[in-house]
């Protein structure tokens, strides 16, 4: 591994093993995240994007879910191989994790100033005053207004937002080497929203943290990361820095993602979709597996899983309309 | 009579904020505070405000979700407040609502079936169990989940599929009024854009209304009819959506609209921001005057001082602001 690559996914499987069915949420995926660097990744909702990320800190129920091959390398070792406790010591500590859904992590009984203190006692070795300072202090970045009283709420008594920034709080009170920010920001309005934003990349700035960053909001996208990952059905469909995502996208899939956003200053009547049905990962189609959603299927494309294709540097697309095998580079 | 569907007035929700062993209530977090507005039948309202500005309060108040502080809420001329269980019970079906967090907002112990079936036999929309898996499969197409998704459990979907899921759970009833809560902030712009598109035809199709709470404003634009901007509790601004996003008088929609994150990445130096300073107050201890005036760039004396009257500025355009009320 390079030293400057912080995190290494190789060829990572991710099933669920249901009754007599098995679910391929995450299938031979492959990327890396730069020191410093902010990943987006970005696909269809149930596309696999949080099951990636929560098997690199190895949070997915087993069964039924199951790793069933590739690496997951973070500081030259395997996260797939280590033992529990170099595990638990990692998580929190290394690598933070800001949940998709605040609720899933939030600790319902415990008040929020309770879970904050707990986690910098236990990842910063803080006391209990230095603790509930900079639980205070925290709070205050991330624009919750009246910290002081907010550390005696319960999760139930504050608004989904602000939720949502009582773990971004808690995330960054680790100063990560890594920070996985799963949809971080979709509660939170935009000027606060651009404050949060603000905060994280402060924090790169400062420690030199990295990120990955899951969201479907391309706005956002394009205001924080400098590369950024395409999924489709548990599948990489295309990696390029930001400019040539938004610039020169290349996989059909990523074009019409770009397509259907719709824009502030237009007045639409209706809304642009991606034609056809979302897959069923449980029944997936053959070959390229947006073959019968894309307009530019070639006969191949039903039958054989298309090949990575290197188009210029760091812009990698799995599409067989630019394999020189089949035709001469083309275009969409 | 009017057209409309829901009339809220003068509705308040205050949380008491208790301490000590006594638990006495040493004050209130005033979440929403003293608003008036009306939803005509098949119309969209879209609302939009800072995080902690109390949206879900309204909404979970409105369907009686929560006691009232004060004040009234009328759905087709009913009020909620007083009416009896029973016919409570009938109203429900009729008022739905699509919770922010789905996480919390689904039962960890029922198979999806059950949670998106229950209410249709409870209320007879299926006749029977073989009638009710058949609803719930096309309702959950029609929110592209598949069948065999039926038999599985809350948790053992993506987040943007719980979601669907709660939406798919409102839409079986065949309600009239359905507030939607952040209801598509999971999904990818093609599923979502989908799924508004689904709202919108079954808005003109069935004269459906919604409540559409949202931090997304280009899908607020896209779906309302009007819009209200909520600030601290209270609705500073509301008018036709061509209004709110072309023309925002309000200072503090003025801000917000300027907030949101443009699509294109060469931008992302060069665009002018109104980036709101100042702490943001707590709605349990609001500024005195205008709410907005310890964040304001405008703000003059009278403004920490006095309430601002909330005026119809032109016609349906209203507006609670000095400056923009020609105080100043
Ligand atoms: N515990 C589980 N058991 C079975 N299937 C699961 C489980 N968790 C996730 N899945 C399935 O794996 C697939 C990938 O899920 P994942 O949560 O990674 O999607 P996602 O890309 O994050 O989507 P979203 O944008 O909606 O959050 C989904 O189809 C989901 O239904
Ligand atoms: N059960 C409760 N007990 C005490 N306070 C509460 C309760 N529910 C909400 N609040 C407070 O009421 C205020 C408004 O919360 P609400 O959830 O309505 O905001 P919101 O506008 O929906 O915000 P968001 O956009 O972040 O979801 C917040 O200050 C919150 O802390
Ligand atoms: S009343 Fe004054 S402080 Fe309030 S928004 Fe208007 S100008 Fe700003
Ligand atoms: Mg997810
Ligand atoms: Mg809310």
């Amino acid at each position: 591994m390079d030293k400057n690559t912080v995190l290494e996914v190789k060829n990572l499987k991710t099933y669920f093993h249901i009754e007599d069915n098995i679910i391929k949420a995450v299938d031979d995926v492959s990327f890396y995240v730069l020191k410093g660097e902010t990943l987006g990744i970005v696909g269809e909702s149930g596309c696999g994007k949080s099951v990636s990320c929560m098997s690199i800190v190895k949070l997915i129920e087993t069964p039924p879910g199951k790793y069933e091959d590739g690496e997951i390398l973070f500081n030259d070792r395997d996260m797939l191989k280590i033992s529990d406790r170099e595990l638990r010591s990692i998580r929190g500590n290394d690598i933070s994790f800001i949940f998709q859904e605040p609720m899933t992590s939030l600790n319902p009984v415990f008040k929020v100033g309770e879970q904050l203190s707990e986690t910098m006692i236990l990842h910063r070795g803080m006391t209990k005053k230095e603790a509930h300072e900079e639980s205070i202090n925290l709070l205050n970045r991330v624009r919750i207004p009246n910290p002081e009283r907010i550390i005696n709420d319960y999760p139930f008594a504050l608004s989904g937002g602000m939720r949502q920034r009582v773990m971004i709080a808690m995330a960054l009170a680790c100063e990560p080497k890594l920070l996985i920010a799963d949809e971080p920001t979709t509660a939170l309005d935009v000027t606060i929203q651009a404050q949060v934003l603000e905060l994280m990349n402060e924090l790169k700035n400062e420690i030199d943290t990295s990120i990955i960053f899951i969201t479907h909001d391309l706005g956002v996208i394009s205001e924080m990361c400098d590369r950024v990952m395409v999924m489709y059905a548990g599948k990489v469909a295309e990696v390029a820095n930001v400019e040539t995502i938004f610039g020169d996208p290349k996989h059909p899939y990523t074009i019409g993602l770009i397509n259907s956003k719709p824009d502030l200053n237009t007045e639409a009547t209706r809304l642009n979709v991606i034609p056809g049905n979302v897959p069923d990962l449980n029944n997936m189609p053959t070959g390229c597996p947006f073959h019968p959603r894309c307009t530019h299927a070639l006969p191949i494309c039903s039958s054989q899983y298309p090949d990575e294709i290197i188009l210029s540097a760091g812009h990698v697309v799995s599409c067989w309309l630019y394999s020189s095998d089949i035709n001469d580079g083309g275009s969409v | 009579m009017s057209n409309n569907l829901i009339e809220v007035t003068n509705l308040k929700k205050y949380f008491p904020i208790k301490k000590g062993v006594f638990r006495s209530t040493i004050g209130h977090v005033k979440a929403v505070d003293d608003v008036t507005f009306s939803i005509e039948k098949g119309k969209v309202l879209g609302l939009v405000g800072e995080s902690g500005c109390g949206k879900s309060t309204l909404g979970r108040t409105i369907l009686r979700l929560l006691p009232p502080t004060s004040g009234e809420v009328k759905f087709e001329g009913e009020n909620i407040f007083e009416v009896d269980k029973k016919m409570m019970n009938q109203l429900r079906t009729k008022m739905q609502i699509i919770f922010q967090d789905p996480y919390s907002s689904l039962n960890p112990r029922l198979p999806i079936y059950d949670i998106i079936g229950e209410a249709m036999l409870q209320h007879k929309i299926a006749a029977n169990k073989a009638e009710m898996r058949e609803k719930v499969i096309e309702v959950m197409s029609k929110c592209e989940l598949f069948p065999e998704q039926a038999s599985r459990y809350p948790h053992q979907f993506s987040g943007g599929q719980r979601q669907r899921v709660c939406i798919a759970r409102a839409l079986a009833v065949n309600p009239e009024f359905i507030i939607c809560d952040e209801a598509v902030s999971a999904l990818d712009v093609s599923i979502q854009s989908q799924i508004i598109n689904l709202l919108k035809d079954m808005q003109e199709d069935m004269g459906l209304t919604y409540l559409f709470i949202s931090h997304d404003l280009s899908v607020v634009r896209f779906i309302s009819d009007d819009v209200g901007v909520m600030y601290l509790g209270q609705i500073v601004e509301m008018g036709s959506k061509g209004k709110i996003f072309d023309n925002p008088l309000h200072p503090y929609t003025e801000a917000l609209m300027s907030a949101a994150p443009s699509f294109d990445p060469k931008s992302r130096n060069t665009r002018k921001r109104i980036i709101l300073e100042g702490d943001i107050p707590s709605p349990a201890n609001p500024p005195s005057g205008c709410r907005f005036h310890t964040r304001c760039i405008y703000a003059k004396d009278v403004c920490s001082t006095d309430i601002p009257e909330y005026m119809e500025i032109e016609k349906d355009h209203f507006c609670m602001c000095h400056k923009v009320n020609g105080v100043f």
